[in-house]
């Protein structure tokens, strides 16, 4: 039974990093980093089963997730680092030059838990595919995890991916969209209308799912749920409602928080609202 | 001059799908996906041999690419097929990221590249692929010239760890390269020692090359002729050092000027040793529907300008 109390504390940890990381260096996404806060913890800390102290690119015999909205960075680095693939020390690098910690993650430094580059969009449901279909031939059933922005289904290959997934069966695969409904020049709504975001998925042959994703004890009621759905011939996709920059009320609900570092003034009553759980880096 | 003659013709992209084949029986963990363009690319014999090793992607080119660096993320060693521009210019961005820039192990296997593709066109006759390739970091780019060196070559990339571009073409041309050949990656391959002269030729230009250099050889030029199958890594010491033999050079290629193999050449040479250089190569242009007999010939890829850019080139020593 998951103690709902410790991983929310995690979260406030991971929070209090993505707000430190992106204040040091002037620039990256907290937005969304915070918004998808809780459901990375939960993740990493609860759901998956994952090796962190001896970490295997091809994920053999564990699940695997892949952040195809690379720009989240911070939070999956401080969720990476706190969950003991690399040292915690190392966020403060985020950003820097000669540094594994990417603007957008990458193979590229050897940085564990970094499967894939991502940070032109559109591309992680399609490497999630190959990397599920790559399970299914060798008998392994874990499965695998995505996490996409709203904003980034506006790329056409997200629904090739998507049709594939569907045509194909590829039933070991639980995908999850950031439904914050923001974007960088505005509301979804505004700037490409998503409409009937279910309906679009179903039609593509998903099974759809609906999540609170800042409400800890939902998010492992439904990823339950998702796991149990696995293994019918149909991928899962969960549309995940958060908040942009959930946990910092003047950074809730709006897109403006989406890559604008907060000044110190900003950080200081930030950090008021989140108080320190793990101890920062 | 080295005298080469061959008793049959195929396409490269039969001596591909015969390498696929071969490297499905050789390693398990191959895996091949195509974008509806299975018969094309010919991945039937690795489609019917291996059904469960095969992925069919529909027309979506970018979702495959991806894929396939889940597949090699996943420890799988994953052939791609579809034609030369819709591996490359469709794709760049997917290439670059998910395959080149994450290093994987990703061979992207494109045929109907270049002119010789024909009739359909220049929607689909692409000259820029090398061009696009080649400027990736981590990318191999590979070229062979006959039905023989692309099978060897397609068994070769399986055993080379990374992400490579192969890329092969549609029309029926001379097989005069051996069955048992061993293909070196980076490895460029003397067909006629020569001191007049240095002509680089990659792909279909290769056997254009030869036939030059008869033709060469009767005017009196002694022309050395070198395969350039693997256009990066280039063999840079083979080519500084036949050109300080020759003093002069040609390169040969099926592909834009712009960003090509000659292009390259052309850098080695001004940074080493700077020679008088021809480039046979088509000029800043798309190209259009004809047979590819007509189409190489319009476009100055034919054997006769290969002797003309190789006796421009010695006039200029």
């Amino acid at each position: 039974m998951a103690d709902i109390k410790q991983l929310q504390d995690f979260a406030t940890q991971v929070r209090r990093d993505i707000l430190r990381m992106v204040h040091a260096v002037s620039s990256g996404h907290p937005g969304g980093s915070l918004g998808a806060t809780d459901f990375v913890t939960a993740l990493y800390q609860e759901i998956m089963e994952h090796n962190a102290s001896n970490f295997n690119m091809e994920a053999d015999g564990e699940d695997a997730f892949f952040l195809s909205n690379g720009h989240i960075s911070p939070m999956w680095y401080s969720v990476l680092a706190r969950s003991g693939y690399f040292n915690v020390s190392e966020l403060a690098t985020f950003r820097k030059l000669n540094s594994r910690l990417q603007g957008h993650p990458t193979t590229a430094e050897g940085l564990e838990g970094i499967r894939m580059a991502s940070g032109s969009l559109g591309q992680g449901l399609s490497v999630a595919i190959g990397v599920a279909l790559a399970k299914k031939l060798d008998g392994d059933s874990h499965l695998v995890y995505t996490l996409h922005g709203d904003g980034e289904l506006d790329e056409g290959q997200v629904w090739e991916a998507a049709l594939y997934a569907g045509a194909k069966k590829v039933d070991n695969l639980i995908a999850t969209v950031d439904y914050n409904k923001q974007q960088i020049d505005g509301s979804v709504e505004h700037v490409m209308d998503l409409g009937d975001l279910g309906a679009k998925w179903k039609a593509f042959g998903w099974h759809v799912m609906e999540m609170q994703g800042n409400d800890m004890a939902d998010i492992i009621k439904v990823m339950a749920e998702a796991k149990a759905a696995t293994g019918k011939g149909v991928p899962i996709v969960i549309l995940m409602h958060t908040e942009m920059g959930a946990g910092v009320d003047f950074m809730e609900g709006t897109h403006k928080w989406h890559g604008q570092a907060p000044s110190d003034e900003q950080l200081a009553t930030a950090l008021e609202q989140l108080p320190e759980t793990l101890g920062d880096y | 001059m080295k005298k080469y003659t061959y008793t049959e013709t195929n396409d490269t992209r039969s001596g591909f799908g015969a390498g696929l084949l071969e490297a499905g029986k050789r390693n398990k963990n191959v895996v091949a996906m195509c974008a509806d363009l299975i018969g094309s690319l010919k991945m039937d014999a690795f489609k019917n041999e291996f059904p469960e090793r095969f992925f069919q992607t529909g027309i979506a080119e970018a979702n495959m690419i991806g894929m396939a660096g889940g597949l090699a993320t996943a420890g799988k060693i994953p052939f791609t097929g579809t034609f030369a521009n819709f591996s490359t210019a469709r794709v760049l961005d997917q290439v670059r990221q998910t395959v080149a820039y994450s290093n994987k192990n990703v061979k992207i296997c494109a045929s109907h590249a270049g002119l010789t593709l024909g009739e359909d066109g220049a929607t689909h006759q692409t000259m820029e692929d090398i061009s696009m390739m080649k400027n990736l970091p981590n990318m191999v780019v590979i070229n062979p010239c006959d039905y023989n060196q692309t099978k060897a070559a397609t068994l070769a990339i399986m055993e080379y760890e990374g992400p490579v571009y192969l890329r092969f073409g549609r029309p029926k041309v001379p097989i005069f390269t051996p069955a048992d050949q061993e293909f070196k990656i980076g490895e460029a391959l003397m067909l006629n020692e020569g001191a007049d002269v240095s002509i680089f030729a990659t792909g279909h230009m290769v056997w254009k090359a030869i036939e030059a250099g008869e033709i060469l050889a009767e005017k009196g030029i002694d022309a050395e002729i070198i395969n350039i199958h693997t256009i990066k890594p280039l063999d840079v010491d083979a080519v500084l050092k036949s050109a300080a033999k020759t003093g002069c050079v040609v390169s040969a290629e099926e592909h834009l000027r712009n960003g090509g193999l000659g292009d390259n050449i052309a850098q080695i040479l001004a940074l080493n040793n700077p020679l008088p250089m021809e480039m046979v190569a088509v000029d800043d242009q798309f190209g259009e529907s004809g047979t590819p007999d007509q189409l190489m010939t319009k476009y100055g890829l034919d054997t006769k300008d290969i002797v003309a850019a190789a006796e421009r080139a010695v006039a200029r020593k």
